[in-house]
């Protein structure tokens, strides 16, 4: 990794850190990548700071995704890719949802762009977003029955 | 029929069903269209009737048998979603590619980027009724994929690129191939050019019509030369460079009228573009060089090494049977896809198979703004609009 990606990655977590210190629970530096571990009810927030502060500039989101570490609880993962056109500068945003109460705040005030990724995840993870307008399966059936993507939904036999 | 309030008053709307079984959708898109007369009030696409689950199968196999279920996500463009899936990860293994390999790979997906502009341009003017283009985009398209059969034996599923280079060295006699073809498209581009874009009822069919302001697309995570006609130069290869592109000379192609003329503008230039690129590239490419990098245990070794050194016989054997386990971490690698960015996610937890792969896809995300353009538009524009998003179903649905 370069000094400088190193250096941009201690500005943008110094910069939440200033803003609410409680925002970053953790910066993984990983083959030049950032990622910035959110607690969960911090998420909305984070982003919109991510989103409006002058010197951060996220204005678009170019993914979100989910992983399922099962058995490991807390199981779900969510990773927000931003790309800050402006600044030429990529970020990632994690924040970890437990299996028992997988729910979290939808980031479509945010990003309108979130609206399918969101649907997405909920459809193969079964992840739930609070004051998604429209949170309905958009791969599978309506009537599908589980989530596909889970670690713990098998490929193949009965279910 | 429903009632609905509009700005002119109470008036009784239609709600009209449009695909999966549709010829403009070009694959198995469902719209759910809400019409006034003939004006889109709403528009609900449905879709999820390609979806194959490639995701999932991928946490089943080996990091180097994922590359074969990368080809049928856009079936359009296979080469470029083999690569994108190399560098994520390769980049989880901290893998440096011979500068070699990067031009092969860099030429191989700027020809790609051609043959799928042509199949979008072709099967966007039979869609606004000019099937002669058609014929001559699905001619020159066809010589492209005789130069993939050339350099993989696979006209389409070409799983060319692999995890630390490309499977084969490229043939003999090449170089007079592509310099044949070099030679006869930049022509070619100009025909389709005369043929449409003077055209008064190509114009009268695009333009104006789709329109969405750059400030939308962005919010809509819209990319690629859609986000481009809305004036974003928004380019992987230039803002994020990757298999050396930082050492190509080419323009990023920008409209700014944001309508489906401009769009239409955006990629033909790019193919121009794209014949830059590749033209580099072949000065480039040297006719000697490795084309994979050295990493034993996770490149398979040559064939002749193979015959003569037990080591090289036993990283073949584990290769291949129990595959290799990068460290545990994540790795989110992008390349500007003829549609926009592809985005590949790996993540490992140090096993030999992927814990999850995720396939940002472009079409998936550029269709989102689709009722966002058609509405208030009339029911014939709906079929441009679609068109000049250039979707593949097979990459909305993976």
């Amino acid at each position: 990794m370069t000094d400088s990606t190193k250096k941009d990655a201690n500005v943008v977590a110094a910069h939440l850190r200033e803003w609410n210190p409680k925002a970053v629970a953790g910066v993984i530096e990983f083959r030049g990548e950032t990622t910035i571990v959110v607690p969960r009810e911090l998420l909305l927030a984070t982003a919109e700071r991510c989103l409006l502060d002058s010197s951060l500039q996220f204005n678009l989101l170019t993914d979100a995704t989910c992983v399922d570490r099962y058995p490991i609880e807390p199981r779900f993962e969510l990773q927000y890719h931003l790309v800050s056109i402006s600044r030429r500068q990529r970020l990632r945003l994690r924040t970890s949802v437990p299996g028992n109460h997988a729910v979290v705040d939808s980031l479509i005030p945010v990003w309108p762009g979130a609206n399918w990724l969101e649907r997405e995840i909920f459809d193969l993870f079964g992840v739930s977003f609070t004051g998604h307008p429209d949170l309905r399966r958009i791969l599978l059936p309506d009537n599908w029955e589980g989530y596909p993507l889970r670690r713990d939904y098998s490929t193949e036999g009965p279910r | 029929m429903t009632t609905v309030e509009t700005a002119a008053g109470i008036t009784k709307t239609m709600v009209l069903n449009m695909g999966p079984q549709h010829p403009s959708t070009h694959g198995v898109l469902r719209i759910l269209l809400e019409l006034d007369g003939e004006t889109v009030v709403n528009a609900m696409p449905d879709m999820g009737y390609l979806h194959t689950g490639i995701e999932k199968s991928c946490e089943a196999k080996t990091y180097s048998q994922v590359i074969t279920l990368t080809d049928r996500i856009d079936y359009l463009s296979p080469l470029g979603n083999n690569l994108v899936y190399c560098l994520a990860v390769e980049k989880l293994l901290g893998l440096e590619i011979p500068k070699r390999a990067q031009y092969i790979r860099v030429m191989m997906v700027e020809l790609q980027r051609i043959s799928s502009h042509l199949v979008w341009l072709g099967t966007h003017a039979i869609d606004m009724g000019a099937m002669s283009v058609f014929l001559y985009c699905f001619r020159e398209r066809e010589e492209i994929l005789k130069i993939f059969e050339m350099f993989s034996g696979q006209r389409m599923m070409t799983s060319y690129i692999r995890i630390g280079g490309v499977a084969l060295d490229p043939p003999a006699g090449w170089r007079a191939v592509l310099e044949k073809f070099m030679k006869m498209m930049p022509g070619r581009i100009d025909d389709y050019e005369t043929l449409l874009t003077e055209n008064r009822i190509w114009i009268g069919r695009l333009k104006g019509i789709g329109y969405i302001s750059g400030q939308d697309a962005v919010a809509l995570s819209m990319t690629g030369p859609t986000l481009r006609a809305a004036g974003l130069a928004y380019d992987n290869r230039r803002l994020f460079p990757y298999s050396s592109y930082e050492e190509f000379d080419f323009d990023v192609i920008t409209e700014t009228a944001s309508d489906c003329y401009a769009r239409y503008l955006v990629r033909v230039r790019e193919m121009r573009e794209s014949l830059k690129i590749i033209r580099q590239a072949m000065s480039k490419i040297t006719d000697e060089g490795p084309i994979k990098t050295e990493a034993p245990g996770i490149v398979p070794p040559q064939r002749e090494k193979m015959k003569t050194e037990m080591e090289a016989l036993i990283y073949h054997f584990k290769i291949f049977t129990e595959g290799f386990s990068p460290a545990a971490g994540e790795a989110f690698a992008t390349i500007e896809s003829p549609r926009g960015e592809l985005g590949c996610f790996v993540a490992s937890d140090g096993s030999p198979k992927p814990l999850r792969v995720h396939f940002r896809s472009p079409s998936f995300i550029n269709l989102q703004a689709l009722p966002k353009m058609i509405a208030g538009q009339l029911l014939s524009d709906v079929i441009a609009c679609i068109g000049t998003i250039d979707i593949v179903l097979g990459e909305v649905d993976r």
